[in-house]
Protein backbone atom coordinates (compact mmCIF):
# COMPACT_ATOMS: atom_id res chain seq x y z
CA UNK A 1 0.00 0.00 0.00
CA UNK A 2 1.50 3.28 -1.06
CA UNK A 3 1.69 6.42 1.02
CA UNK A 4 -1.01 8.07 -1.09
CA UNK A 5 -3.47 5.29 -0.33
CA UNK A 6 -2.65 5.41 3.37
CA UNK A 7 -3.20 9.18 3.55
CA UNK A 8 -6.41 8.82 1.52
CA UNK A 9 -7.75 6.24 3.98
CA UNK A 10 -6.91 8.55 6.90
CA UNK A 11 -8.77 11.41 5.19
CA UNK A 12 -11.70 9.12 4.40
CA UNK A 13 -12.00 7.99 8.02
CA UNK A 14 -11.86 11.62 9.18
CA UNK A 15 -14.50 12.62 6.62
CA UNK A 16 -16.92 9.82 7.51
CA UNK A 17 -16.46 10.22 11.26
CA UNK A 18 -16.97 13.98 11.23
CA UNK A 19 -19.92 13.64 8.86
CA UNK A 20 -21.63 11.27 11.30
CA UNK A 21 -20.88 13.66 14.17
CA UNK A 22 -22.15 16.57 12.09
CA UNK A 23 -25.44 14.85 11.36
CA UNK A 24 -25.97 13.64 14.94
CA UNK A 25 -24.64 16.53 17.06
CA UNK A 26 -27.24 18.05 19.36
CA UNK A 27 -25.71 21.53 19.30
CA UNK A 28 -26.54 23.16 15.96
CA UNK A 29 -23.28 25.14 15.77
CA UNK A 30 -21.27 21.98 16.49
CA UNK A 31 -23.01 20.43 13.54
CA UNK A 32 -21.84 23.22 11.23
CA UNK A 33 -18.30 23.08 12.63
CA UNK A 34 -18.04 19.31 12.16
CA UNK A 35 -19.13 19.88 8.58
CA UNK A 36 -16.03 22.08 8.16
CA UNK A 37 -13.89 19.09 9.14
CA UNK A 38 -15.73 16.85 6.65
CA UNK A 39 -15.38 19.32 3.79
CA UNK A 40 -11.70 19.87 4.58
CA UNK A 41 -11.05 16.13 4.56
CA UNK A 42 -12.85 15.81 1.23
CA UNK A 43 -10.64 18.64 -0.10
CA UNK A 44 -7.63 16.58 0.99
CA UNK A 45 -9.04 13.62 -0.94
CA UNK A 46 -9.34 15.87 -4.02
CA UNK A 47 -5.65 16.75 -3.74
CA UNK A 48 -4.74 13.06 -3.49
CA UNK A 49 -6.78 12.40 -6.65
CA UNK A 50 -4.65 14.98 -8.53
CA UNK A 51 -7.45 17.59 -8.57
CA UNK A 52 -5.64 20.38 -6.78
CA UNK A 53 -7.58 23.29 -8.27
CA UNK A 54 -10.92 21.73 -7.33
CA UNK A 55 -9.54 21.17 -3.83
CA UNK A 56 -8.74 24.87 -3.43
CA UNK A 57 -12.12 25.89 -4.80
CA UNK A 58 -13.69 23.50 -2.29
CA UNK A 59 -11.78 25.14 0.57
CA UNK A 60 -12.61 28.65 -0.63
CA UNK A 61 -16.28 28.19 -1.49
CA UNK A 62 -17.45 25.49 0.91
CA UNK A 63 -15.32 25.94 4.00
CA UNK A 64 -15.05 29.68 3.51
CA UNK A 65 -18.42 30.84 2.25
CA UNK A 66 -21.06 28.15 2.66
CA UNK A 67 -20.29 27.30 6.28
CA UNK A 68 -20.18 30.99 7.23
CA UNK A 69 -23.60 31.42 5.59
CA UNK A 70 -24.94 28.43 7.51
CA UNK A 71 -23.62 29.77 10.83
CA UNK A 72 -25.20 33.14 10.04
CA UNK A 73 -28.51 31.41 9.38
CA UNK A 74 -28.23 29.41 12.61
CA UNK A 75 -27.69 32.61 14.57
CA UNK A 76 -30.49 34.50 12.82
CA UNK A 77 -32.98 31.69 13.40
CA UNK A 78 -32.05 31.11 17.02
CA UNK A 79 -35.06 29.65 18.78
CA UNK A 80 -36.21 29.84 22.35
CA UNK A 81 -34.38 27.77 24.95
CA UNK A 82 -37.17 25.20 25.00
CA UNK A 83 -36.20 23.56 21.76
CA UNK A 84 -37.55 20.12 21.21
CA UNK A 85 -35.49 17.07 20.31
CA UNK A 86 -33.30 17.74 17.33
CA UNK A 87 -34.24 14.64 15.40
CA UNK A 88 -37.61 13.52 14.16
CA UNK A 89 -39.36 10.48 15.53
CA UNK A 90 -38.62 8.44 12.43
CA UNK A 91 -34.86 8.68 12.83
CA UNK A 92 -34.44 4.91 12.72
CA UNK A 93 -36.29 4.75 9.41
CA UNK A 94 -34.00 7.53 8.17
CA UNK A 95 -30.92 5.69 9.44
CA UNK A 96 -32.09 2.50 7.75
CA UNK A 97 -32.65 4.32 4.47
CA UNK A 98 -29.23 5.92 4.72
CA UNK A 99 -27.56 2.57 5.32
CA UNK A 100 -29.51 0.99 2.46
CA UNK A 101 -28.55 3.83 0.09
CA UNK A 102 -24.88 3.71 1.09
CA UNK A 103 -24.80 -0.09 0.91
CA UNK A 104 -26.57 -0.22 -2.43
CA UNK A 105 -24.34 2.42 -3.97
CA UNK A 106 -21.23 0.81 -2.50
CA UNK A 107 -22.21 -2.64 -3.77
CA UNK A 108 -22.82 -1.20 -7.25
CA UNK A 109 -19.40 0.47 -7.19
CA UNK A 110 -17.69 -2.73 -6.07
CA UNK A 111 -19.46 -4.75 -8.73
CA UNK A 112 -18.68 -2.27 -11.48
CA UNK A 113 -15.21 -0.92 -10.75
CA UNK A 114 -13.36 -3.54 -8.71
CA UNK A 115 -9.69 -3.63 -9.66
CA UNK A 116 -9.62 -0.32 -11.55
CA UNK A 117 -6.88 2.08 -10.53
CA UNK A 118 -6.39 5.85 -10.70
CA UNK A 119 -3.04 6.47 -12.37
CA UNK A 120 -2.96 10.25 -12.05
CA UNK A 121 -1.74 10.99 -15.56
CA UNK A 122 -3.71 14.25 -15.94
CA UNK A 123 -2.99 16.62 -13.08
CA UNK A 124 -5.82 19.11 -12.56
CA UNK A 125 -3.73 22.24 -12.07
CA UNK A 126 -5.26 25.69 -12.28
CA UNK A 127 -3.70 26.08 -15.74
CA UNK A 128 -5.12 22.91 -17.25
CA UNK A 129 -8.55 23.41 -15.65
CA UNK A 130 -8.60 27.01 -16.88
CA UNK A 131 -7.69 25.86 -20.40
CA UNK A 132 -10.50 23.31 -20.40
CA UNK A 133 -12.97 25.75 -18.84
CA UNK A 134 -12.40 28.64 -21.19
CA UNK A 135 -11.74 26.68 -24.37
CA UNK A 136 -14.35 23.94 -24.22
CA UNK A 137 -16.86 24.83 -21.51
CA UNK A 138 -17.40 28.56 -22.06
CA UNK A 139 -21.13 28.36 -22.76
CA UNK A 140 -22.02 26.38 -19.58
CA UNK A 141 -19.78 28.76 -17.66
CA UNK A 142 -21.69 31.80 -18.94
CA UNK A 143 -25.04 30.13 -18.27
CA UNK A 144 -23.84 29.40 -14.74
CA UNK A 145 -23.07 33.06 -14.18
CA UNK A 146 -26.66 33.83 -15.19
CA UNK A 147 -27.91 31.22 -12.73
CA UNK A 148 -25.80 32.75 -9.95
CA UNK A 149 -27.17 36.21 -10.72
CA UNK A 150 -30.74 34.89 -10.66
CA UNK A 151 -30.12 33.10 -7.34
CA UNK A 152 -28.60 36.27 -5.88
CA UNK A 153 -31.55 38.44 -6.89
CA UNK A 154 -33.98 35.75 -5.73
CA UNK A 155 -32.29 35.51 -2.33
CA UNK A 156 -32.44 39.28 -1.88
CA UNK A 157 -36.11 39.44 -2.87
CA UNK A 158 -37.12 36.53 -0.64
CA UNK A 159 -35.19 37.59 2.44
CA UNK A 160 -36.23 41.26 2.25
CA UNK A 161 -38.50 42.15 5.14
CA UNK A 162 -42.04 41.78 3.91
CA UNK A 163 -43.54 44.84 5.61
CA UNK A 164 -43.75 46.88 2.40
CA UNK A 165 -45.73 44.31 0.46
CA UNK B 1 -4.81 4.36 -5.89
CA UNK B 2 -7.72 1.95 -6.37
CA UNK B 3 -10.74 3.66 -7.87
CA UNK B 4 -12.91 2.01 -5.22
CA UNK B 5 -11.58 4.08 -2.32
CA UNK B 6 -13.12 7.41 -3.39
CA UNK B 7 -16.24 5.66 -4.69
CA UNK B 8 -16.89 3.91 -1.39
CA UNK B 9 -16.15 7.11 0.54
CA UNK B 10 -18.68 8.97 -1.58
CA UNK B 11 -21.28 6.22 -1.07
CA UNK B 12 -20.84 6.50 2.70
CA UNK B 13 -21.05 10.31 2.64
CA UNK B 14 -24.19 10.13 0.51
CA UNK B 15 -25.84 7.75 2.97
CA UNK B 16 -24.93 9.98 5.93
CA UNK B 17 -26.26 13.04 4.10
CA UNK B 18 -29.49 11.21 3.30
CA UNK B 19 -29.89 10.35 6.97
CA UNK B 20 -29.31 14.01 7.86
CA UNK B 21 -31.93 15.26 5.40
CA UNK B 22 -34.53 12.78 6.63
CA UNK B 23 -33.85 12.83 10.36
CA UNK B 24 -33.02 16.40 11.36
CA UNK B 25 -35.89 18.69 12.28
CA UNK B 26 -34.01 21.95 11.84
CA UNK B 27 -34.34 23.18 8.26
CA UNK B 28 -30.79 24.59 8.23
CA UNK B 29 -29.40 21.18 9.15
CA UNK B 30 -31.46 19.58 6.39
CA UNK B 31 -29.63 21.91 4.01
CA UNK B 32 -26.33 20.75 5.53
CA UNK B 33 -27.33 17.18 4.67
CA UNK B 34 -27.97 18.24 1.08
CA UNK B 35 -24.51 19.83 0.99
CA UNK B 36 -23.01 16.56 2.21
CA UNK B 37 -24.79 14.64 -0.56
CA UNK B 38 -23.55 17.15 -3.16
CA UNK B 39 -20.03 16.66 -1.86
CA UNK B 40 -20.36 12.92 -2.31
CA UNK B 41 -21.34 13.55 -5.93
CA UNK B 42 -18.35 15.86 -6.39
CA UNK B 43 -16.06 13.15 -5.05
CA UNK B 44 -17.47 10.71 -7.61
CA UNK B 45 -17.00 13.21 -10.46
CA UNK B 46 -13.39 13.91 -9.55
CA UNK B 47 -12.62 10.20 -9.08
CA UNK B 48 -13.98 9.26 -12.51
CA UNK B 49 -12.22 12.25 -14.10
CA UNK B 50 -8.89 11.11 -12.66
CA UNK B 51 -9.62 7.52 -13.71
CA UNK B 52 -10.38 8.47 -17.33
CA UNK B 53 -7.36 10.82 -17.44
CA UNK B 54 -9.61 13.07 -19.50
CA UNK B 55 -7.68 15.73 -21.40
CA UNK B 56 -10.73 18.03 -21.30
CA UNK B 57 -11.11 17.59 -17.51
CA UNK B 58 -14.85 17.11 -17.96
CA UNK B 59 -15.40 15.74 -14.47
CA UNK B 60 -13.42 18.41 -12.68
CA UNK B 61 -15.04 21.24 -14.64
CA UNK B 62 -18.45 19.75 -13.84
CA UNK B 63 -17.37 19.62 -10.19
CA UNK B 64 -16.62 23.34 -10.29
CA UNK B 65 -20.09 23.95 -11.76
CA UNK B 66 -21.64 21.79 -9.03
CA UNK B 67 -19.81 23.74 -6.32
CA UNK B 68 -21.07 27.04 -7.78
CA UNK B 69 -24.61 25.67 -8.01
CA UNK B 70 -24.38 24.41 -4.41
CA UNK B 71 -23.37 27.90 -3.31
CA UNK B 72 -26.35 29.38 -5.18
CA UNK B 73 -28.62 26.70 -3.72
CA UNK B 74 -27.57 27.32 -0.14
CA UNK B 75 -27.91 31.09 -0.54
CA UNK B 76 -31.44 30.71 -1.87
CA UNK B 77 -32.30 27.98 0.63
CA UNK B 78 -31.18 30.05 3.59
CA UNK B 79 -33.19 33.02 2.29
CA UNK B 80 -36.27 30.78 2.15
CA UNK B 81 -35.53 29.51 5.68
CA UNK B 82 -35.23 33.09 6.94
CA UNK B 83 -38.61 33.93 5.38
CA UNK B 84 -40.01 30.77 7.00
CA UNK B 85 -38.60 31.83 10.36
CA UNK B 86 -40.15 35.26 10.03
CA UNK B 87 -43.55 33.80 9.21
CA UNK B 88 -43.69 30.97 11.77
CA UNK B 89 -41.02 31.96 14.39
CA UNK B 90 -39.54 28.49 14.04
CA UNK B 91 -37.44 26.53 11.59
CA UNK B 92 -38.63 23.17 12.90
CA UNK B 93 -39.98 21.42 9.83
CA UNK B 94 -42.36 19.30 11.90
CA UNK B 95 -44.16 22.34 13.29
CA UNK B 96 -44.27 24.50 10.18
CA UNK B 97 -47.65 24.38 8.50
CA UNK B 98 -49.14 22.08 11.12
Amino acid sequence: MSLTELVFIVFAVIAIGSAVLSMTARQLVHSALWLVVTLGAVAGCFVLMTAEFVAWVQVLVYVGAVVVLVIFALMLTRQSAATTAEVTGNRWVAAGLGVVAAGGLGATMVAGFRGERIEGRQIGTAGSIGDALFNEWVLPFEILSGVLLAALIGAIVISRSGSDR
Amino acid sequence: MPLLYPLLLSSALFGIGLYGVLARRNAVLMLLGVELMLNAVNLNLVAFDAWFADALHTGQVLTLFTIALAAAEIGLGLAIILALFRAFRTVDVDEVGA
